[in-house]
């Protein structure tokens, strides 16, 4: 497993509930360091006993775990890179959503090792969508119910999204996309350029 | 022909010229980055310098480069370059595309472009999503090796470090020890080995040899120069490697020194250590001899001061070396 994705959940549960919390969750997971390298790759057998670890931990079921490191990975202030990756998918939330076709490519164009789900997405009505994710990362479609709030907020609009099922290792959520232009929005511009040392969180 | 509307769109960093090279239109995104205010009526010439091909000043030489690629910049203060495309129109007017070329990135930022300032076919804004892409990634892994490289630094560090006294240790001196003999540069090779330690241990704890240990250490490395290097290579076995340091008399300056002063006693909690040490040298002659022959000279050399009463040092020196006119402390032990 990419270490990013357990990278990920190391500095979402520092950033979030504390440095304390996460020793108790490497401890609990039967870590001897519960310190993973972004660029280093480790077990994939891990990656259950992580979650269930971080979920006992904390005391928050697992999908809404997951849901909430969907939402730290755009909005946290430390995960800066992140959010503008996805940025660059569209210019408004619609482009944006159909830009989620290309994720798996595009993270793979930034980390070559790096294997996301891959996902599509289906239109029902103009505004009715359905996302399937397809992929070996249970949960994936809970982060990115997360993901979608929070890029939602980022593009100032609104939308109710609903997991729906899982079927092996197809995961699907709806999305409802109620107004493209409740609100404002957060800035984005095209030549901020990479933030410099900003946490590899994503 | 085309309405400008469509050009427009289609190429947002397009330019217009009639058949003298006058500007009859250009695109919205070029007239952004235009400081200077470009103007329909304004010479090509005026507003960008043409630099390869060269010699491009003239319309009918900025025809001549058609089916050519067009490297340009543009006039003022940014200089910004462009890569352009040019097809030639009836009645000897020109279309010019431009594009920001592998500066898409600075122009982006020095021109606060957006999406919608380019064509949505445009790679360009997956371009700058690459570039921020990859050097987030390159950032990571950057950190990722300089903190590889501090854990690798600080292990070698370890391995070649004696914990106790901070000298270094066998490892070392074999690697120190190596290099000398592969250099063929001239040392001297002093192997002390301390007298009566046992009895402090014995009598006074480890903790006490502890700090006789550190304490001789210390000796050691005040007594030695800064190219020096001071080992230990076993419980009280110390071995100095002198580079350039083959004078006799230097020699048992050195060695004298450090008997008088190891045998200067150190306290431990109220009692007094004393120790002392006896010293065997050798030095490289220059032939080449192996990391094996010089140690055990230097061991031979160590036999014999032991032998001779502790407390004292001994030369090894072959026999035709000895007659070289050193003092009496030198002693063949061969």
């Amino acid at each position: 497993m990419h270490g990013l994705i357990y990278r990920t959940l190391q500095t979402f549960v520092q950033d979030s509930y504390g440095p304390a919390r996460w020793l108790e969750v490497g401890k609990r997971a039967g870590l001897e360091t519960p310190e993973f390298e972004a660029m280093l790759f480790y077990d994939p057998g891990l990656y259950d006993a992580l979650l269930r670890a971080t979920e006992s931990v904390l005391g928050v079921p697992q999908d809404m775990l997951l849901e909430d490191v969907g939402t730290y990975l755009v909005s946290h202030p430390n995960c800066e890179v992140p959010r503008r990756l996805l940025r660059f998918g569209g210019v408004d939330f619609v482009e944006f959503l159909y830009s989620l076709e290309d994720l798996s490519e595009r993270a793979r164009l930034a980390v070559a090792d790096l294997h996301l789900p891959d996902l599509e997405l289906r239109d029902h009505t103009q505004n009715a969508f359905v996302l399937r994710s397809t992929g070996d990362l249970p949960g994936f479609g809970h982060v990115m119910i997360g993901v979608l709030r929070a890029m939602a907020d980022d593009y100032g609009a609104l939308v109710l999204l609903d997991y729906q099922r899982r079927t092996g290792r197809v995961e699907s959520v709806e999305i409802s996309l109620v107004e493209t232009r409740f609100a404002e929005g957060r800035d984005f511009t095209l030549g901020q350029g990479p933030v410099d040392g900003a946490r590899e969180a994503g | 022909m085309f309405s400008p509307e469509l050009l427009n769109a289609l190429c947002p960093m397009h330019l217009w010229l009639d058949d003298r090279g006058r500007v009859l239109q250009l695109g919205p995104t070029l007239e952004k980055i235009c400081a200077t205010g470009a103007c329909v009526g304004d010479h090509f010439s005026d507003l960008f310098e043409v630099y390869r091909p060269r010699r491009v000043a003239s319309m009918e030489q900025l025809l001549a480069t058609r089916g050519r690629k067009l490297h340009l910049r543009l006039r003022g203060a940014t200089r910004l370059g462009l890569k352009g495309h040019l097809i030639e129109l009836p009645m000897g007017e020109a279309l010019i595309n431009l594009s920001f070329g592998i500066g898409v990135v600075d122009a982006v930022r020095d021109f606060d472009l957006t999406a919608t300032d380019f064509a949505p076919t445009d790679l360009a804004v997956e371009m700058l999503y690459l570039v921020e892409a990859k050097s987030a990634a390159m950032d990571s892994s950057r950190r990722l090796n300089t903190r590889l490289q501090g854990d690798k630094l600080a292990a070698e560090e370890r391995a070649f470090t004696d914990t106790l006294t901070g000298l270094g240790n066998r490892r070392a001196l074999d690697q120190r020890l190596s290099r000398l003999i592969e250099e063929r540069e001239e040392f001297a090779l002093l192997h002390l080995d301390l007298d009566f330690f046992k009895q402090v241990n014995d009598s006074l704890g480890h903790a006490a040899g502890d700090l006789v240990l550190q304490s001789v250490s210390h000796v050691m490395e005040q007594s030695t120069r800064k190219g020096d290097m001071v080992a230990r290579v076993g419980g009280d076995e110390f071995v100095i490697i002198s580079p350039r340091l083959v004078s006799a008399d230097r020699l048992s300056d050195l060695a004298s020194g450090l008997i008088e002063k190891i045998e200067r006693p150190v306290r431990y909690q109220n009692q007094t250590c004393q120790v002392s040490a006896s010293i065997g040298i050798t030095v490289s002659g220059g032939t080449p001899a192996t990391f094996e022959e010089i140690m055990e000279q230097a061991d031979t050399a160590l036999y014999a001061a032991k032998k001779a009463g502790r407390a004292q040092f001994r030369f090894f020196a072959k026999p035709a070396d000895v007659a070289t006119g050193e003092k009496t402390t030198n002693t063949a032990a061969e």
